[in-house]
């Protein structure tokens, strides 16, 4: 990695209005090498204009970044382009010529050296060898977001851009897509991945953003769960509990409770694996038929939803 | 300046014209059009009429074909990329609007050279082989050979970044062919009425055309590549 500062990308109060409309604003954060970071935000939530700006191709009407150790600015953006690659949400590929000329002229634009050794390479890559004399318009959607991914891997780049990558996919092409980008993650490449799949940035990222035109929040997708929902345990008897505030509400390390159905608590605790045993205990000794005890598990999705509805709460439409 | 950038938008797009049908007619039929007229007419002609072509300058009316040809292609050039998704993928690579601009119009010229000047080839030939002698000497004159060889290249030149503009500047396909056909019609008026001798060709005349289409071929490269907003094409702001 060749960058001069230690951060792949380096955002610092970076906005983008068109006229009236903010399409972001006041994005600050960072992204090391090696990262594979999530970008997540309904849609209009101006991820892809992020990726744009960052990506050179629209200019910021506010803030300062650093893309790949080169501060963006017009007159750098040539160079920032060397060493990023952006893979849109539509492959656009050029449909009457083969996936080797795509590839080919892409090589060429680039100027990487040994352009047929990288573009063998960037269809092992992809798994896509065996396909490259066919033209792209005959490739299923599957197929095309393969070989859009190839391209965007034929620079070497430093950074990744990869905007929605698995939209209007099936599961199984999505699955292979998910598969090639953590593949990509594993090797070192830096990856900013926008996606409005919850599951997909929870199993791909190191660290996710939600954004909704500002940023909501940013981290571990577990650390977003724990800064968010309070730690508890689901408790499910077969008969609801005669005094449940008495065995629940008094057991060490607990701060409340709730009943969520017949025979079913969640339980709000400090510590989830010391007061399990406690309650255990308590109810056992309630005579409460224990049917199961588990942690309660906040999905990022949980987590997503929760931050969308606040922002709306604040800031209606 | 990249050569090897300006190379791959080139191949890339004589890839595409190749493989492209409407492409394909497009370019042979408005030569069609243009060289079938003037070969009626030479053919219907007696070799006493002779006199009557030595006022006329039936070659010049083919210069139609080099600003024809290249414009409708031109046209295409920004505006289909964009439509057909293709444009963004190559904004964010390394190529500057510059380089992106002349391999575009590169790419429209050499086949659109090549086209006119076999036309050209053609319609002399028959000429030569097949008309009265005394009308086909009437026809192929020295200048008119040597205007019709040096004018080609320079108004093609001159369509293509007419077509290019308007291409850059419109969001709709058809607007932008409707709209680079009009651009081309004075090009083709001049050079209709020169040919018919209603402006009358002189040495003077040529030399100043020549040095205009220069300039204004010069000047379009750079002209065409200020209108290349990359954030206007890509975000859509219009």
């Amino acid at each position: 990695m060749s960058g001069t500062s230690r951060a792949a990308l380096s955002v610092d109060g970076l906005g983008k209005r068109f006229g009236d409309r903010i399409a972001f604003e006041n994005l600050t954060f960072e992204i090391d090498y090696g990262e594979v970071f999530g970008f997540l935000g309904p849609n209009g939530a101006g991820k892809t204009t992020t990726v744009r700006t960052l990506g050179t191709l629209i200019a910021p009407t506010s803030g300062s970044a650093t893309v790949a150790g080169i501060p963006l600015a017009p007159e750098n953006g040539v160079e920032i382009r060397q060493r990023i690659a952006i893979m849109p949400e539509t492959p656009g590929l050029y449909s009457r010529l083969s996936v080797a000329e795509n590839l080919e002229c892409f090589a060429d634009l680039y100027e990487v050296p040994d352009p047929p050794a990288r573009i063998e390479r960037a269809l092992r890559a992809v798994n896509l060898t065996d396909r490259a004399n066919d033209p792209c318009g005959t490739l299923s959607k599957g197929l095309r977001q393969r070989v859009a991914l190839a391209r965007a891997l034929l620079s070497e780049p430093e950074v990744l851009f990869l905007d929605e990558p698995t939209a209007g996919l099936d599961p199984a092409a999505s699955r292979e897509v998910h598969e090639l980008i953590s593949t990509l993650g594993q090797s070192g490449v830096t990856i900013f991945l926008t996606t409005h799949r919850l599951e997909e940035a929870e199993r791909l990222c190191d660290r996710v953003a939600i954004l909704n035109t500002t940023l909501q929040t940013i981290g571990r997708p577990e650390e977003l769960r724990d800064r968010l929902f309070a730690k508890a345990l689901t408790v499910r008897t077969a008969a609801a509990l005669s005094d449940p505030d008495h065995v629940l509400g008094g057991q060490p390390g607990v701060e409340g409770w709730r009943q969520d159905g017949d025979g079913t608590y969640v339980v709000s605790v400090a510590d989830a694996a010391a007061a399990a045993p406690a309650i255990t205990r308590a109810l056992v000794a309630a005579g409460a038929d224990v049917l199961t005890i588990a942690e309660s598990h906040h999905t990022l999705e949980d987590v997503y939803l929760e931050l969308i509805d606040q922002d709306r709460e604040v800031s209606p439409a | 300046m990249s050569r090897r950038r300006i190379r791959a938008i080139v191949r890339k797009e004589i890839r595409t014209y190749r493989r492209t049908g409407s492409i394909v007619w497009a370019m042979a039929v408005i030569p069609f059009v243009f060289v079938v007229q003037p070969l009626i007419s030479v053919f219907s002609l007696s070799s006493q009429a002779a006199m009557q072509l030595s006022h006329r300058h039936e070659l010049l009316y083919m210069l139609a074909i080099p600003a024809l040809v290249p414009v409708l292609l031109a046209s295409y050039a920004v505006v289909g990329e964009r439509q057909d998704g293709t444009l963004e993928p190559v904004l964010t690579t390394p190529i500057s609007r510059e380089e992106l601009v002349l391999g575009k119009a590169l790419a429209v010229f050499v086949p659109s050279i090549a086209v006119a000047y076999l036309v050209f080839g053609v319609f002399l030939a028959v000429v030569a082989l097949f008309a009265h002698p005394g009308v086909s000497s009437a026809i192929i004159r020295g200048p008119d050979v040597l205007v019709q060889v040096i004018f080609t290249p320079l108004i093609a030149g001159w369509s293509i970044w007419l077509g290019i503009a308007i291409s850059t500047r419109v969001n709709d396909v058809r607007v932008a062919q409707q709209l680079s056909v009009l651009a081309a019609l004075p090009t083709v008026a001049l050079t209709t009425l020169i040919s018919l001798n209603v402006i009358h060709p002189s040495p003077q005349l040529a030399i100043a055309l020549g040095v205009v289409l220069l300039i204004g071929n010069r000047l379009g490269w750079r002209f065409v590549s200020s209108l290349f907003d990359r954030e206007r094409l890509i975000a859509s702001v219009r």
